[in-house]
């Protein structure tokens, strides 16, 4: 066993990082700058049974640290998605969490039900935290008996183990964490965006053209260390840690928080080779340490 | 290939009120394959300003292992940027997207290249191209008001070169559309780079001919992963759409909805 394996329901990851879903699209555009297997694992763009166009443009603003998206969930479609997408992913040496999303229950089940039979889907993230569109996403993320229904109806016809993305744009997330886990979810996936606005100095108005969107980047992480931090205390079931993180020294604060494993999300845009930079360097940042095992960082906060 | 490299700042001038043309080096240059390609320009190393800035390039040399980009310094990023000196390395992920067929216009034939404000620079090296293949260029280029013009002398030396001003400051008073409109109509091909209204303008009035126009959007990743950029297509379904950064920014004219 490498000293960067992790071991999650479903996944055995040869290092903890992972593009976030949404940031690297189905892996292809990646796939020009270095080897994908390199990866712990990649998280697809969310997919809904029928093609969606999403939102329209402007779509995204630049802030302090970070930046608003509302792209709304475009993504080809369930099929679309079996056809043309998962086969050519399939070919890397690396497990595919396919991020499902919908407006109903009927069509989240029909998605995962679907998608968790594709060959090298090992595990699914559950996405009930969308801030970016009208119906579903966030509505069922937001309502605890909401969370846990989908949660359970996704787990008995999901093939694969189910993680579900939280939202940090709840009262307490505890709250929410806990029900999912009752629903039988097999892990969390933690946090999507926080919902957000940027004004037009000239014209007053809202730049994004849905009015808000989800802040992500490194603004974002002090709120998402926080939150797995607390968490990771209350559930028994492991989490994948994200929000802001842009180097090595992020992924030891998740870890640390109590995060299993992490995802890397807008930092992508920022610098494509992200990733595997990061690989790369955390070896020598756990010889710094004085860490044998990755796992031993996890939720060394706790300990304080 | 699309590489990520910190190129070297060969100088950097301000040639028209915030508008600065910026001499980059490095082995990225080598890359371009196309006029009309773009940049991914990363204004600092911390993470504020957080995102890259997509810049058109307006030059290439391929012998120095030199290009530059033209911008206007505007918000935060660009001001950064513009700080740049001579010597100092810029990170740069590109070249992006597919730029200007030089090939839809043979030798002998006419094209007229349209181009409005910070839109005009991909022009620059479409049109040496162009020539160089003996294609005989028209070049019409709008700017709001004379302080911001550049350029006019470099694209003389290519070919008729019309300049027009909204407030008439510089050249013809009006649009891009008013000087069009007095032009030869027996060109073969056009080419376009500007604010979305104007190209919309241009597309309608060269209805009957055959153009390529460059657009511009608001982008995340650059390479077409994030689909920030996206536009709808003429297509009449819903779903049909393209993302201005990696399947443009030039498309042929009539493809993109304006």
């Amino acid at each position: 066993m490498s000293r960067l394996s992790v071991k999650l329901p479903g996944l055995e990851l040869k290092n903890p990082i992972m593009p976030a879903s949404g940031c690297f699209g189905f892996g292809k555009e990646y796939a020009n700058f270095y080897d994908l297997s390199k990866l712990g694992a990649i998280m697809i763009k969310a997919t809904t049974l029928e093609t969606r166009f999403g939102n329209p443009t402007p779509r995204v603003a630049e802030t302090a640290s970070g930046m608003l998206n509302a792209i709304g969930l475009q993504n080809p479609g369930l099929q679309s998605v079996m056809e043309n997408e998962l086969p050519w992913l399939e070919t890397f040496d690396v497990p595919i969490i396919a991020n499902v999303a919908g407006t109903e229950t009927a069509d989240y089940v029909e998605v995962a039900k679907t998608i968790s039979t594709a060959p090298n889907v090992q595990a699914l993230e559950l996405n009930i935290s969308c801030p970016n569109v009208k119906c579903g996403g966030i509505t069922f993320g937001t309502d605890p008996v909401q969370a846990r229904d989908l949660t359970a109806a996704v787990k008995k016809v999901s093939n694969v183990p189910v993680y579900v993305k939280l939202s940090p744009n709840v009262t307490d997330i505890k709250e929410i964490a806990k029900a999912v886990e009752e629903g039988g979810a097999d892990g969390l996936t933690m946090i999507n965006t926080l919902i957000g606005m940027r004004l037009d100095h000239k014209t007053g108005r809202p730049i994004i053209a849905n009015g808000t969107g989800g802040l992500s980047g490194p603004a974002v992480k002090p709120v998402a260390i926080r939150m797995v931090y607390e968490v990771s205390q209350t559930v028994g079931i492991p989490i994948i840690g994200m929000g802001g993180i842009a180097d090595t020294d992020d992924v030891i604060d998740f870890l640390s928080a109590g995060a299993s494993a992490v995802a890397v999300g807008t930092a992508n845009f920022v610098d494509p080779f992200v990733c595997p930079n990061i690989i790369e360097e955390l070896p020598a940042k756990l010889d710094d340490l004085g860490i044998g095992q990755l796992s031993e960082l996890i939720g060394r906060s706790h300990r304080l | 290939m699309i590489i990520q490299e910190k190129m070297k700042v060969v100088r950097q001038t301000e040639i028209a009120e915030h508008i600065f043309e910026l001499t980059l080096a490095g082995k990225l240059v080598g890359e371009i394959s196309s006029p009309g390609q773009f940049v991914h320009v990363r204004v600092s190393e911390t993470q504020e300003p957080l995102l890259r800035r997509p810049i058109s390039i307006a030059s290439i040399d391929k012998t120095l292992s030199q290009m530059t980009i033209i911008y206007r310094a505007e918000g935060r990023g660009t001001k950064l940027l513009s700080s740049k000196l001579a010597e100092e390395t810029v990170n740069v992920l590109g070249p992006l997207g597919n730029g200007f067929p030089v090939k839809e216009t043979s030798e002998g034939e006419t094209a007229v290249l349209i181009g409005g404000g910070i839109g005009v620079p991909p022009l620059y090296e479409l049109s040496k191209q162009l020539k160089a293949k003996g294609v005989k260029c028209i070049h019409v280029l709008g700017f709001q008001t004379d302080a911001v013009c550049f350029y006019e002398e470099e694209f003389n030396r290519l070919g008729d070169t019309y300049v027009v001003t909204v407030d008439g400051s510089r050249g013809t008073q009006g649009f891009v559309t008013d000087v069009m409109a007095g032009l030869e109509t027996d060109f073969a091909t056009y080419y376009s780079c500007g604010p979305m209204p104007m190209l919309k303008a241009v597309q309608n009035a060269y209805s009957d001919k055959k153009g390529f126009l460059s657009f511009e959007q608001r982008m995340g990743c650059g390479i077409g992963a994030c689909f920030a950029c996206v536009c709808h297509t003429t297509n009449n379904t819903e779903h049909d759409y393209v993302k201005v950064c990696s399947d443009g920014p030039v498309f042929p004219a009539g493809v993109v909805s304006i």
